[in-house]
Order: C-alpha cells, then structure tokens, then sequence
C-alpha cells in the first residue's frame, strides 16, 4: 500500500510524501521539527517573552567586586530612597526567611540564596535591589555602600589543599569538603607487577556552555495559601525541587515551579538558577509583588555556574604487551566557593565508567573535593566525563609512545571485545551494549585514516607540524539517582537510605474530538523534544506526528513529575521517550481492546495503523481511532470493562539495573552506555600559535537512533562544545581571585568561521535496557573532543599536553623554550624616556641559528613585520624605515587596538639598530625606545636587545601587576620572532621551516 | 543636534515591520527593551547586551544594527524590520523553510538576530560564497548548532535566488 502522509504546515520535506508498507514507522527518520515555525517567526515563548503579571516588580543584584571578604556593614539608605526603589534585602534579611540548601555532603559550609557576612567568590550576590524597573535598581546598586574587610583569596585548587591556606568556611575546618578512596580488583599488586608504570598530572579547566539566554526568574508570593508561584527557565533535576522547597521552609506542594514552553539553551547550566529561585521568592513575599529578574551576561558568566576545574594524576600500569592492567587516579575537584547540590556531583557522575571503553580489571581512585574563591560548579554537558578522559586518553596516549606502540593499536588491544557485552566494569557500570572495535575499524576505514596519516607524513616531510589525535570514550546516559551516594561509607550509606533509578515520566491523552496530547516531565531547551515525541507516540498509536500535541512546559502543581525529572545526564531520548512510549502502548492496548468489540473481532486480531483501528485478518473491517477516542468519552458505559475509563495514561519508568551503590561502593552509575571513537588531524603553525583542525571524524554508537537529523544536530552541537573547551574557552582568573571573562570577548566561544568541517559515523547497537533502544549522545563529543584534539597537539609538537583551551598564546608557550645564552651579552646602556606614565624598562637576548647578515635583513624586511608582531592587523610602508602597524593588546578582559608608528634609525648593518614607536588607542598610549644589537656566536647570531617603554591612559589603571606582565610578555614575543629564538625548539619540523624562512630571504 | 532630557520621557514614532508604530522612552531605554517590553515585540532576543552576541540584531533603515547598542529614541522617525515582519503572512520565506529543512536552529533564541543578518546578505551579495556566509555568520553566537546547517540553509538560498533571477 502507498499512502500520502499528511502534514498541516508546509510540503517541503522530504519524508513527507510517500510510504510504502503497510505498517509505517516514524522512530528512526528525520522530521521537520514541530518547534520550528515559531521559533522561526520570533514567536517563540521564552521565560522573558512570557506577560509580566500586573503590578511585576523588577530585580537587580549587588554583587560582590572582591573574591573573598568579610561583610562589615552594608549601608543601603541612600538607595531605598531612589523613587522606584521598593525593597531592598540583604543578606542577614534572607537567612530571616530561608535555610541555607541543603548539600550532599555534610560538612559546615552553609550556602544561602545571597552571601551571609562574608563573599567567597567576585559576583556572588550581595543584596537584591527590587524597584520599578531593572534601570531604575541598577541605579540603586550603585549607591548601595559595603565595607568589606578583605581576606586572602585561593585560587588554585593545590593551595587551596594545603593545611596552611585560609579556609573559606572556617567551620568546616578545611578547604577539602570531602574525600574518598576507592580500590576496585587489585590495584597495588598490579602496579607492582606491571611491565610499564606510565604517569601524568593534568588539568582541566574552568569553562562554561553559555547558552544565548542567560537565566529568567519570575516570583509571585500568594500569601492567603502561603504558597510561591515561580516560572523560571529551569532545567532540571527536580532533586533541586526539595532544596528549594526546604530552603524556604515550606513542603513541595507549596512551591509551584513552571517552566515556559522554549528555553534558550542550557547544557546544564540552567540547573544553577535555583539559587535564585530562592532568593527572587523571598524578594516577592517581602515586596509583596511578583518580582522578575533577568541575568545579564556578566553575571552569567561571572557569577551562575561553571564546570569543575580539576587536577588529576593519573597513572596506568601495563604489561609488556600494551594491556592496561590497573589504573591509579587521584583526582582533586575545585568547586569553587560553595558545595552547590547537586555537587560534587560532577566527580562521581562518572564513577562506574572510570575504566573508560577498555578492560581494566583494577582500579584506585582517590577523589578529593576542594573549595576556592570561584564560581560554584554545577550540571554542564559532559559533566564530569572532559575531566576524566583528559586524563585518561592522556594516559593512553603516553603509554603508547612509552611502549612504542601505535596510539590506535594499543587503544584496540584494551577495548571491551563484542563477545564481553554486556560487560560489568570493576567499579560497576554495565556497558550495555555495542561493538566497540567494530565501530573503531569502521571509522578508519569510513573516515580514511589511511589518508590521514599519509597526509602528516607529507606536512611532517614539508617541515610542519601536523599531528593526529585519538579518543575512545564511553558516553553515560541517564543517571542512576543513587550515583551520588558513592561519596558515602557503605555504613553511612546504609544508615541515610537507599537513592537508586531514574524515574522519568509521561502522559499520554486522547481528547473527545480524538486529538492526542502528550506532556513530559523533561523540559527541554531546543533539542527537539516535542518532535520526537510525536513520532514516537505516533508510532505505538498508530496514528500520524502532525496530529499530536506536545508540551514540554511543566508545571509541578498539577503535571506528574519526579525526583529525577528534568533534562540532563542525556535521558531523554532512553528514558523519557521511552516512558512516553510505554504509556502510548497503554493506551493502544485500550483502544484496541475497544476496537475489538467495535469491529467484532478479537483483541488479538486488532491493529492500529495509519490512523484506523483494522481488523488484521480483514483490512476492510475498519474504524478511524479518533472514533473510538471519542466514544470513550462520550459512552463510557458502551466501552468494554476491562478497557478502563478514560483515555489517558502516565507511565513512570525507571531501569531495574539502577541499584543503589553495593556495599563494595560499585555502582551503576548510569542507565546506558554509548561508545565514541574520534580521531583528528591538526596543523599548528609556529608562528603563531595556531591550531588548524584539518579534519575531524567522529564515530558514535548511541544505540537506536529516534531522529537522524536531530541525532547529527546534538552531535555537532556537542562537537561545537568540546572544540570550544579544547582551544577557545576559559573562565580565567587572576591569583587574586579577579574575574577576567566577564563579556563574549573575552570568553570566546566559537564562531562560524572557527567551526571545521565534522564527518559523523553512526553504529546502532541498540539498548537492552531503555524502552527506546536509545542511548545519550548529546554529551559524547563533549568528553572525547577536547583530549583528541589534545592528542593530536601533542602529536603535532612533540610534547605533552597537560592543560586546556590550546590558545595561540599557550601554544607558543609549549612550543617555545629558552635557548642557552652566550656567557658574555653585549651591555646596552639604560635608555632614557621623559615624560608621564607607568614606566617599563627590559632586556633580554636569543639565539638565532643564521648569519647576522641574514637576521639583519629578516628584521629589514617590511613584509615580515605582520609575523613578527603579535596579533597584528595590518602594517604600511610609511616613508624609508617608517611604518605604520595596526595590532591588538590586551590585559585580561580589556583589549583594544592600536596604531603605531614605527621607526628604525641608527642603523649599522649587520650590527644593530634602533627602534623606537609610538602607539595610541582607544585605551591609552604608549612611546618607546629599543635598542639591537647582532653579534656573530657559534650557533649563528646572538641578538641582544633593550627597550623603555612610557604608558598612560586606561590601560595603565588596570593594575601594574598585570600590566607588567602582559607588555613584557608581548615585548619578549616581538624580539623573540624577530630572533627566531621563539621558534627555534626541538620540534625539527620547526627549526626546518625557520632555517627555509631565512634562506629563502637571503 | 537634539537634547533629549535624562529624567524625561520622550515619544518614539516610528515604522515597525511596515506598520506605524508610537511609544515613549527614557533617552537611557535601550531598543531591545522598547521592543520588547514597551511595543511587545519579543522576536528581538537579548543575548549579551554588549554588541557581541548578535542575538538582538534587527534593521534600522535597511541596514543591520545590534539593538542592545542603540537607544530607543535614536529610532525615531526610522523604519525599523524585526524578525516578526519576515514571513509573508503564514508563509515562511525561503531563508526560515531552508533554516527548518537543514535543522539550522535548535533553541531558536539566537536564530531571529541570525536571520536578519542573513536577510541583508541575500539581498545583498547573491554571489557570496561559504567563507563570505560564515564571515557574516561569525557576527554572532550560536551554542547550539555549531552553524553547519546555517551555513548550508544559505548557500541553498542563495543558488536558489540566482537560479529564479537568472543571475
Ligand atoms: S544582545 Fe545585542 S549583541 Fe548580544
Ligand atoms: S539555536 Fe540555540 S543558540 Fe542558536
């Protein structure tokens, strides 16, 4: 039979026209997505396109500008009497009417909704101004007087560590909140016993997924029933649900959370609005009118949530053949300046895959958990698994080259065979299913390895450097709830309860006229759900996607929904799918068993299909399931007894694999487990630091995928993710604990033009255990893409990689090393300058391995002014040995551009010359004076140099400190590539290609 | 040149996807918060508030401006196009059908500022090749997409504009 598929909307896409076979599959195709036409028209319902309810107040916070101080007074009478300002509530007011959170671990580092009589973090609020607009209360922040008395602040989580480093919480009586070792097998004897012992420190650092909109919060206190009405662009859990609800002192029913129908993103970070949640619901009850808050970029990306900074050093022991016997991690987790539930999450999430794709029968873990005078950390995509592979894929990769074996090879020697699965890892996942060498064969024969290596062979030959990376991950999906219980004793374990499962929930309902709605619990924000669901559900009723009706929009008070609800740990597509699944098969059960009588015929006999209940044995005896709906409805007493009443059905479904942890601390940390496998090859230009992706494959198996193109969508939306952590972004701090990300140009997520091309693999083992067959893969590309593009840095340089993002600047910090100087430099007297500003003197010298003749006309050469100068723009002949140069400097968050005029003089050919320049722009001026000197030396030319340097203006107040640091850093950079000295390193490649660069010019 | 009060509140009249359109604002009310709060106008999201994101991009005149750096006032007398006014009635144009049929959006909170951009750029440029799409595209931020299928939703647009014109 060949049938149209009807579609209300438009008739462009492709799968809409025709199906042949009788019984027509929607799950496993791509559809338009029934989210699209609005979003598309800007008629998309976002937190902050919602109506304002009448008389909304506006919310602003204060925040903290110091990392870690105690609050001696806030002074805020000159702002409550701004017109428009209504309330304004501290600190000390909020602990008036709200607990502090509740936390996993039980220590005494109490955190509340704003800081309580000291700040651990630059942008944790202070106090929340409510007034008549956001204008008029950030008016009032600036008027609001805090003393502060400042306290050391810690940064970097090894201090932190430390016995003698001040304590954020000094009640808890350590910086370290917690800490548990673990041992799975036989670790020690088999480190004893290992051929290789292979060893590396990492760490990974502080970056964040920023969705485009930032957090929306909207509060109404209703005092006659004593509840708060809250919308908010939450994400889930809805373990925080309970928090919240405790906090503020009340039961759950008194605590409705809605969520609006589109989120703007969130990749977990949505997860960390609930702290406002809590403090917009006190600034309501105590202004006595619903009251809005809108984030704004700085506070997002100063002060919501980031990913856990981490340190691991990680060891693995081999035999002589490249089998990874045992792993050791000790792995020290910086959660910034609170334990924010649900941390410290992000450490265990991965507990039972800590062995990754491969066969490792022992296993030691050490997990400590510290607190810093950062952001507190929370839910972001991968969580938890960009930590452990860095380290782990690291690993592999130096054991490798330690035994002198193919990176690829010694990753396949180590793989869970086929024949394994399902395989039970020592610390206790169960790796349901897949064929994971298959998957890798498959990508290097489908993405042409082959090719790949024959290519860095050619670059590697041409003298660049070029290198290729590889990953083998595990991707997690749909947590086990009781995963976070590992950080407890098995005693204590037993004493607080077991947590195990992942219910999640769905509702299926046929109205009177037979339309079908469908509402889950998953909030979703911009994956696609609602289209999914409608082909799944469409699927088991047999009726047509367009015809449904999904809500994604929750509201607790009156849709099911669970402790594990939410959208996170990928479980939509086993987990919530899959319960949406079970209750349309329900309700297909009751139409039928109503169809039956109708028809005549028995139940068994009865399919639905195309949108007719069908008598299998005679397709002509047939009635449209919109029928039946309705006569459910409108002659309940003509509808079989054992049909049930109504037609609407909630399935909650939960894996019976998700135990709590057992009394070894083995865990089944999550439902499913998809396997990953990329590879990649970069191109890093010495010059200036640039990494170049020049292809990248990655090879997924999900299990059964629901929606192709919305399949490939959450992959490259993931790869987008990792390729940004891997060489873009990172909330920096200074060691003082200042902030210095604040705005989109100075955390840099990436752009169009920074995106490489991605060829995507598909293997589809499907899932024994969710009702779908699928499994997560959103996440994947997250954990596997920063440390293949590691790997192949690495590969590409020569040495190892142990941080991220690879910035240019930190490429040629790894690249660059000192070169021995001669023992008698050429002495250049002091230079002089007049004038006012923040004076710089320096020198320094390097060793270049030409003539002094060839060095001289290199530096003589105009057109290698733009190499020779960082992030330089342009550059323009302007008169005989005058230029004029356009280039961008930046301290921290502050970077701007300049024009400066460049001139040579005294010159002596051969010898030396003068340079000396003048720079303006928008954020100051700079003058100053050098001097170069060449001398012939045995390894060629020794360049010596001097300079003065007179700055003012903005950039000179941002502190001498950093000031300093960046000149000296940019000026040793210049004479460093005048010299070559910057260039001139191990890496053959490169001193080839800088040896054909100077004899080309001679 | 014109003084506006600060304390004051100041008529803004102008023309909104074709319509005339008439509010009042601070001089300080930026035209993102006009919009969408003062006209209703919630198509123009807000992404950054400093210039970057690309999320509030909507035309002034023709021509492409961020409307988080621009004052409500400044648009007085101007046309103004938002993403609202880009679909011919119920039908999607060419650039949002081809946006839905590459699943170039997900959250769709960046797309509205994107399809404006991109709106000038097919007028503009119908011979733009990928490097110049993605130049423009670099204007703004998606988190979601990685931009694949809004590079590919353009070029299908473009040759399909070429092919209708003959071009
Ligand atoms: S909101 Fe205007 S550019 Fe980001
Ligand atoms: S689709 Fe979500 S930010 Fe672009």
């Amino acid at each position: 039979m060949i049938y149209r598929l009807i579609f209300s909307s438009d008739h462009l896409h492709p799968t809409r026209l025709i199906v042949s076979n009788a019984r027509m599959e929607h799950v496993g195709r791509s559809f338009e997505r029934v989210e699209d036409p609005a979003l598309l028209r800007g008629a998309g319902r976002f937190a902050d396109d919602l109506a304002e309810p009448p008389g909304c107040l506006h919310a602003a916070f204060l925040r903290a500008p110091v990392a870690h101080a105690e609050i001696k007074s806030i002074d805020t009478k000159n702002a409550l009497a701004l017109p428009g300002v209504t309330a304004i509530i501290t600190g000390s007011e909020l602990a008036q009417h709200t607990a502090p959170f509740l936390s996993g671990v039980k220590v005494n580092a109490p955190q509340y909704a704003l800081a309580i009589e000291r700040v651990r973090h630059v942008g944790e609020p202070v106090a929340i101004v409510v007034a008549r607009d956001r204008y008029v209360a950030e008016d009032a922040l600036e008027i609001i007087q805090v003393d502060y008395a400042s306290l050391d602040p810690v940064v970097d989580p090894e201090v932190a560590a430390e016995p003698t480093t001040q304590l954020l919480h000094p009640d808890a009586g350590s910086n370290v909140l917690h800490e548990r070792r673990f041992k799975y097998g036989d670790p020690d004897q088999a480190f004893a016993e290992a051929a290789h012992v292979v060893k590396t420190t990492v760490r990974y650092p502080r970056n964040s997924c920023t969705p485009i909109e930032a957090f929306v919060v909207l509060a109404t206190y209703h005092p006659g029933e004593n509840v708060f009405e809250v919308t908010a662009n939450f994400q889930g859990p809805y373990t925080l649900h309970p928090v919240m609800a405790r906090a503020l002192g009340l039961p759950g029913n008194r605590l409705r959370l809605k969520t609006p129908p589109d989120s703007g993103g969130s990749f977990g970070t949505k997860q960390a609005v609930f702290n406002n949640i809590v403090g917009l619901a006190v600034a309501a009850k105590v202004s006595r009118r619903p009251v809005k808050w809108v984030e704004d970029r700085l506070e997002h990306l100063a002060a919501s949530t980031s990913a856990t900074n981490r340190v691991t050093t990680i060891q693995a022991a081999l035999d002589a053949d490249g089998h990874i016997t045992a792993l050791d991690y000790d792995q020290l987790e910086d959660c910034g300046a609170y334990l924010r539930a649900p941390e410290p999450a992000t450490i265990y999430r991965m507990h039972g895959n800590m062995t990754g794709a491969y066969t490792i029968e022992n296993l030691a873990i050490r997990n400590r958990v510290v607190v810093t005078n950062k952001t507190p950390t929370g839910l972001m995509r991968g969580f938890g698994g960009p930590q452990v592979y860095f380290a782990l894929e690291r690993v592999v990769d130096l054991a490798a080259a330690r035994l002198g074996i193919d990176p690829l090879e010694i990753r396949r020697r180590n793989l869970v065979p086929p024949n394994a699965m399902p395989h039970s890892t020592a610390p206790g996942a169960v790796l349901d299913s897949g064929n994971y060498l298959g998957t890798v064969d498959r990508a290097e024969h489908e993405g042409d390895l082959a090719e790949l290596r024959a290519r860095r062979a050619q670059a590697r030959a041409d003298g660049r450097l070029y290198g290729i990376g590889h990953a083998c991950i595990i991707e997690p999906s749909i947590s086990n709830m009781g995963y976070i219980t590992t950080l407890l004793t098995p005693q204590e374990r037993a004493r607080s309860g077991a947590k195990n499962g992942a219910l999640a929930t769905a509702s299926v309902n046929f109205d009177p006229s037979g339309a079908v709605t469908v509402q889950v619990s998953s909030v979703p924000q911009g994956q696609g759900h609602r289209t999914v669901l409608a082909q799944v559900v469409a699927d088991e009723l047999g009726i047509y996607p367009s015809t449904i009706v999904t809500a994604t929009d929750h509201d607790t008070l009156k849709d099911p929904w669970s402790i594990a609800s939410g959208n996170y740990s990928s479980r939509f597509a086993g987990a919530v799918a899959g319960a949406a699944k079970l209750a349309a098969a329900r309700i297909a059960e009751r139409l039928k068993s109503i169809a039956a009588s109708d028809l005549n015929v028995p139940l068994s006999d009865v399919e639905l299909t195309d949108g007719m209940a069908r008598a299998v044995s005679n397709p002509d005896n047939a009635i449209p399931i919109e029928r039946i709906a309705a006569k459910a409805h409108w002659s309940p007493l003509s509808v079989p007894l054992d049909a049930g009443a109504g037609l609407r059905e909630t399935a909650f479904w939960t894996a019976p694999e998700l135990s709590e942890p057992d009394t070894h601390d083995r865990v089944n940390s999550s439902g499913a487990y998809g396997f990953i496998f990329d590879f990649c090859g970069v191109e890093v230009d010495p010059l200036d630091g640039a990494v170049r992706i020049d292809k990248y494959v990655t090879a997924h198996d999900a299990g059964r995928i629901l929606n192709p193109t919305l399949a490939d969508g959450q992959i490259r939306g993931g790869f987008a993710h990792g390729f940004g952590a891997a060489l873009l972004e990172e909330l920096t701090y200074t060691p003082d604990g200042a902030f210095l990300a604040g705005t989109f140009s100075d955390y840099c997520p990436p752009y169009a033009s920074d995106m490489p091309e991605l060829k995507i693999l598909h293997d589809q083992s499907p899932s024994p255990v969710t009702p779908t067959g699928a499994k997560g893969l959103g996440e994947g590309n997250c954990m596997s893409t920063p440390v293949c593009i590691a790997n192949a840095v690495a590969d590409a340089v020569g040495c190892p990689v142990n941080t991220l993002p690879l910035t240019r600047e930190r490429i040629l910090k790894l690249i660059s090393i000192e070169e021995p100087v001669d023992p008698k430099p050429t002495r250049i007297p002091p230079l002089e300058l007049l004038g006012d500003g923040h004076a710089l003197r320096g020198e320094g010298s390097a060793t270049v391995p030409a003539s002094p003749e060839k060095v001289w006309e290199t530096i003589l050469d105009p057109d290698h002014l733009p190499a020779i100068i960082p992030f330089c723009h342009a550059v323009e002949h302007d008169g005989e040995h005058t230029y004029r140069v356009e280039a961008s400097f930046g301290i921290g968050p502050i970077r701007g551009r300049f024009q400066a005029q460049l001139l040579l003089s005294n010159l002596d050919p051969g010898k030396g010359l003068c340079l000396n320049g003048d720079a303006t722009g928008a954020l100051g001026c700079a003058t100053g004076r050098s001097e170069i000197r060449l001398t012939k030396c045995e390894k060629g030319t020794r360049v010596d140099y001097a300079y003065a340097l007179l700055i003012s203006g903005k950039i000179a107040s941002v502190g001498g400190r950093l000031l300093e640091g960046a000149v000296r850093g940019q000026i040793a950079e210049i004479f460093g590539r005048i010299a070559g000295a910057n260039t001139t390193k191990t890496a053959s490649g490169l001193r080839a290609r800088l040896a054909g660069w100077l004899r080309v010019k001679s | 040149m014109l003084y506006l009060s600060a304390d004051g509140r100041h008529p803004v009249r102008f023309t909104l996807n074709g319509r005339y359109v008439e509010g009042e604002a601070e001089p300080r009310l930026l035209l993102t918060d006009f919009l969408r709060h003062e006209i209703g106008a919630t198509g123009t999201h807000v992404g950054c508030e400093h210039g970057v994101c690309g999320a509030c991009t909507v035309r002034v005149d023709g021509l492409v401006v961020r409307a988080c750096l621009v004052y409500a006032v400044q648009v007085d007398g101007c046309r103004v196009d938002t993403i609202e006014g880009m679909a011919d009635g119920d039908e999607l144009n060419d650039l949002q059908l081809a946006f839905q049929r590459h699943h170039a959006l997900q959250c769709g909170f960046c797309t509205p500022g994107i399809l404006m951009s991109l709106s000038q750029l097919v007028e503009e440029e119908p011979h733009a090749d990928g490097s110049r799409v993605r130049e423009v595209l670099s204007g703004h931020l998606c988190r979601c997409t990685g931009y694949y299928g809004m590079v590919a939703a353009v070029m299908e647009v473009l040759a399909a504009r070429r092919k209708a014109k003959n071009v």
